[in-house]
């Protein structure tokens, strides 16, 4: 029946692929290095523009995977050795603070400087986010600052969590991957760092997150063969293994430890308490 | 369900039939001219039902004329019924159930569609198709697939060529009970070259009442049954059949369940071939291809206060074929059978969250398993003079392969290194020896057989269990469960008199069961726990009645039979689901087309359950039945009225059998009219 089905479709479709290759003259195209991305910034000069995409299609609250180009618009191409850095800035009303965030890099496609930042909130009415971006034209170096929109999760789910831990440090946990959970064992990643200051966010290496995942529409039930997050310095990321048993609605309850095995944030479910104050939310 | 149709490999269908079509060819147009048929059916069964005696109403010697079929297997000796309500009962043999057991529809391997068993597949058929039930304890049922407990195989009714022409009959039955309705009709037509027979059935039930009138609520059914046969003679020895049966089933009720089932609905069909001889030597040739598809929807929208609406439909799929044939030299009785299967089993859990803003919570239960079968049973029976010995074996291929990719990763969360197929060689082996000494006849016989673990029990997820409120997770590495068994009985039979002892005895490697995990969590709300499917090292089970008959005269029978049933696993705690020591007799009356009977079924208490598995005791109880029937002739027609009381007495009760332990049906009056027209 199956292949039935395939046989017909060809046969249907394959006059359309004979008229169509006549007036179709192969032009090899480049790769698009951006290919996939969404451009949410265009910030035009005199001489040269800043494009900045996302996967998502806004900067969110949260983990932000940003991909920069600059082009030079007398030369009309992308700068490959712009030795771009960039600073994104929290204006409250009554203090100014940054986020955690990577360096750029553009090892990878030369072209595009990437790099990620975990935004802790949103801007609203009174408070913004700005990005500072320095970079090199021509020999020249430019320092260009312009504000951006951070906006709550359009899903409404948590994937990060600013929270005091009972070492009295402030610290930052941001959701990574699975950005596209199955129902299967997935790959759980998550970046973790500490606020030592309003401008300083380090990575915290080698503590422990442990996985709880809960369905509460479902009487709260967890999977089984869960893996805690731990520590890689390779990729200065925390990995561990997340497993979900069905679609829907998922509660990740988290809970962080230090190297010493203390209990800085977050609490065992149990019967009496269904949730810990360190979590994730999932859905799919 | 697009992708479980598409996704069905027509290239071996086809490839099937080829071969089968291809060896039908040859070997009829070559040794077509030879040998008439010798035709004796070698299958030797413990027992055969007799469920409706070729199309001649003869109800007369049955209590109960159109009852379900789960009520005439339940009046077998070797077959108890797991009841989760009014319909669908489901068959055990030895104390064993579905898994450990081969239940054939004329042969034909069908696999319910539902993950909590609530559809056996004899629920797909009626009594309007069948002829008989036959069953063969342990081994002796390998000639229907591979088993541990036995074999039952529902055969059905066909007129083959008898010179009747046209008959037809209507038969209707009321029961005052669950006010059951039932409206039955056939027509059939036969000559040397050509037969068919049609028959349609219909019963709708409301809810019964226990005893002491108490109505056991969701206890309601209806269902209809269609069925067409028909055949046709090529040649003097050669002859084409074909069968097809729709079965559907709607707002059928599982008081003992969690919900109900909007939709059971089956679609069974065959072409076979027959001639009487094969290579010159070979008589009784006998192939068949056939297809079946079950569809089963689960329903919860009828029951107040669930926690979460869930729908949970499944299909089953299976293609299949045989061919089989006797051999006859000297003494020597050989049948041989060559048989094969592929079924599909999907089945998927849609669960609906309170707040609605959520996602639909969605997994597979049974991720599309492919089950591939291909077996070889082969038996010879030698005959001496005052006894004889029955050989048998049967060797099979066995494989399952997870076809769905998202259920394959489902599983992987707890078998991560499992594999998408797995493959095992099936064997059985029995020996059965036969002797008279006088009056006495001596039976004993060992066996050996394997069987391969069930959908459910190799790939269920989160299939959730009420009888022990627990979850269960299948194991796709599970071990190949086997069973040494032995059995042996004595007869003594004068014409008047009879009496039977028997007893066996199984002993099951790797017996396969569910053991709590503590370290998962239920997903079903308010489970207690999750199960794992789990061999166990060994379990015992043994089986002993005593059975007798008498003929006080001619138109008297008294009979009567008392079991004794008894299983442990491997330390020494009691399996589920075994039956306490329970009996039943029957004064029978036949005399110038009136019949009637009196019976008394029972049970003694329930001492060795087991609560790890949800048992609760289960008391003795006691019930009897009567029944009065009458045959009427009315020029060439023929008029037959049975009516009858069950639990006479109103006896609020239930068996070890009922699920839950929801209570049996209370006093019952029943009346049924058969007009057959010749």
């Amino acid at each position: 029946m199956k292949t039935l089905k395939y046989i017909f479709a060809i046969l249907i479709l394959s006059p359309s692929f004979i008229s169509c290759s006549d007036d179709n003259e192969e032009t090899p195209m480049e790769p698009n290095p951006v290919e996939g991305l969404n451009k949410i910034y265009e910030f035009p000069s005199a001489d040269h523009i800043v494009e900045i995409y996302s996967d998502k299609s806004a900067l969110e609250v949260g983990y932000n995977e940003i991909s920069i180009r600059i082009k030079d618009l007398a030369a009309d191409k992308y700068l490959i050795n712009a030795a771009a850095t960039w600073m994104p800035m929290m204006h409250m009303e009554m203090m100014t603070h940054s986020a955690p965030h990577s360096t750029l890099d553009n090892s990878a496609e030369s072209s595009v400087y990437k790099g990620y930042i975990v935004f802790q909130m949103a801007g609203n009415a009174s408070e913004y986010w700005d990005l500072t971006l320095n970079y090199t034209l021509n020999g020249e170096q430019i320092t260009e600052t312009h504000q951006i929109s951070v906006t709550e999760p359009t899903d409404g789910l948590k994937k990060v969590q600013v929270f005091m831990g009972s070492d009295d440090s402030r610290y930052v946990l941001a959701y990574l991957n699975p950005k596209k959970p199955q129902v299967a064992v997935n790959d759980f990643q998550a970046v973790l760092y500490k606020m030592e200051d309003m401008m300083t966010f380090p990575v915290v290496e080698n503590f422990k997150i442990t996985v709880d995942p809960r369905m509460p529409g479902m009487g709260n039930h967890s999977s089984p063969n869960n893996e805690d997050l731990t520590y890689s310095a390779a990729d200065q990321l925390y990995n561990g293994k997340l497993s979900l048993t069905m679609t829907g609605y998922w509660k990740i309850n988290l809970k962080l430890l230090n190297e010493n095995g203390e209990v800085l944030k977050g609490e065992d479910v149990t019967e009496s308490n269904p949730e810990s104050s360190l979590y994730f939310e999932l859905e799919f | 369900m697009k992708a479980i149709i598409s996704g069905f490999p027509l290239r071996e269908m086809l490839m099937g039939c080829l071969c089968c079509i291809l060896i039908c060819g040859i070997f009829s147009s070559v040794y077509a001219q030879e040998m008439p048929a010798d035709s004796l059916k070698l299958i030797h069964l413990n027992e055969v039902v007799v469920i409706s005696a070729g199309k001649q109403l003869d109800h007369q010697k049955q209590h109960k004329p159109l009852s379900s079929l789960d009520e005439f297997l339940e009046s077998s000796r070797s077959i108890n019924m797991v009841k989760r309500g009014a319909y669908a009962w489901e068959p055990t043999m030895n104390d064993m159930a579905s898994e450990r057991l081969a239940i054939t529809i004329d042969g034909m391997q069908i696999f319910g569609a539902c993950t909590d068993k609530m559809d056996p597949i004899t629920s797909y058929v009626d009594v309007s198709n069948l002829s008989e039930a036959q069953i063969g304890s342990g081994q002796q049922g390998a000639a229907f697939g591979n088993a541990i407990g036995g074999g039952i195989n529902l055969k059905l009714d066909k007129s083959s060529f008898k010179k009747t022409g046209w008959n037809g009959s209507l038969e209707s039955s009321f029961e005052t009970n669950n006010a059951m309705r039932v409206f039955g009709g056939e027509l059939n037509y036969s000559d040397e070259k050509f037969y068919l027979n049609t028959d349609v059935i219909y019963h709708k039930a409301e809810n019964y009442k226990a005893g002491g009138d108490r109505e056991v609520l969701y206890s309601q059914f209806e269902k209809y049954n269609f069925s067409i046969n028909s055949g046709y003679k090529l040649a003097e020895d050669k002859s084409i059949s074909a069968t097809l049966i729709y079965d559907e089933a709607n707002d059928v009720g599982y008081p003992a369940l969690t919900m109900d089932v909007s939709l059971a609905r089956a679609v069974i069909g065959s072409v076979s071939f027959n001639q009487d001889t094969l290579l010159g030597n070979f008589t009784n040739w006998e192939s068949k291809l056939y297809y079946n598809n079950i569809k089963h929807v689960m329903d919860d929208t009828k029951r107040p206060d669930v926690p979460i609406h869930m729908d949970m439909p499944g299909w089953s799929e299976t293609a299949g074929f045989y061919t089989q044939a006797n051999f006859n030299k000297e003494r020597n009785h050989f049948f041989f059978k060559l048989d094969g299967f592929y079924n599909k089993s999907y089945a998927e859990m849609t669960m609906y969250p309170a707040n609605s803003n959520e996602p639909l919570m969605f997994m597979l239960t049974w991720p599309d398993v492919r089950t591939r079968n291909v077996g070889i049973y082969a038996e010879d029976h030698i005959d001496f003079e005052k006894s004889s010995v029955k050989l048998s074996t049967r060797l099979a291929y066995h494989s399952n392969t997870v076809a769905d990719d998202f259920g394959l990763n489902s599983l992987k969360i707890f078998y991560p290194e499992m594999d998408r197929t797995n493959t095992r060689f099936l064997k059985s082996f029995s020996a059965q020896y036969h002797k008279m000494v006088n009056d006495f006849h001596f039976n004993g016989g060992i066996s050996y057989g394997e069987r391969a673990p069930s959908v459910s029990e190799g790939y269920g997820f989160y299939l959730f269990n009420s009888f022990d409120n627990h979850d269960y997770i299948g194991d796709p590495d599970l071990q190949t469960e086997s069973a040494a068994d032995a059995n042996v009985s004595v007869t003594y039979k004068k014409p008047t008199f009879e009496i039977t002892a028997a007893a066996n005895y199984f002993h099951v490697y790797n017996y396969i069961i569910g053991v709590v995990d503590n370290s998962l969590s239920s997903m079903t709300i308010g489970a207690e726990g999750v199960k794992i499917y789990t061999n166990l090292e060994y379990a015992q089970l043994f089986n002993a009645t005593l059975s007798g008959r008498y003929n006080i005269s001619n138109a008297f029978k008294l009979t009567g039979n008392i079991s004794y049933h008894r299983g442990i696993d491997n330390e020494g705690e009691n399996l589920p689901l075994i039956s306490p020591i329970s009996y039943r007799s029957a004064l029978d009356f036949y005399k110038n087309q009136y019949s009637a009977s009196l019976s008394v079924n029972g049970a003694g208490e329930q001492t060795n359950y087991n609560p790890a598995y949800g048992e609760l005791k289960t008391a003795a109880y006691a019930t009897l039945s009567a029944s009065f029937g009458k045959r009427f002739f009315i020029r060439e027609n023929s008029l037959f009225i049975k009516a009858g009381i069950e639990n006479v007495l109103d006896t609020y009760y239930s068996s070890y059998t009922d699920w839950n332990n929801i209570p049996r049906m209370g006093r019952n009056f029943y009346l049924t009219i058969s007009y057959s027209i010749n």
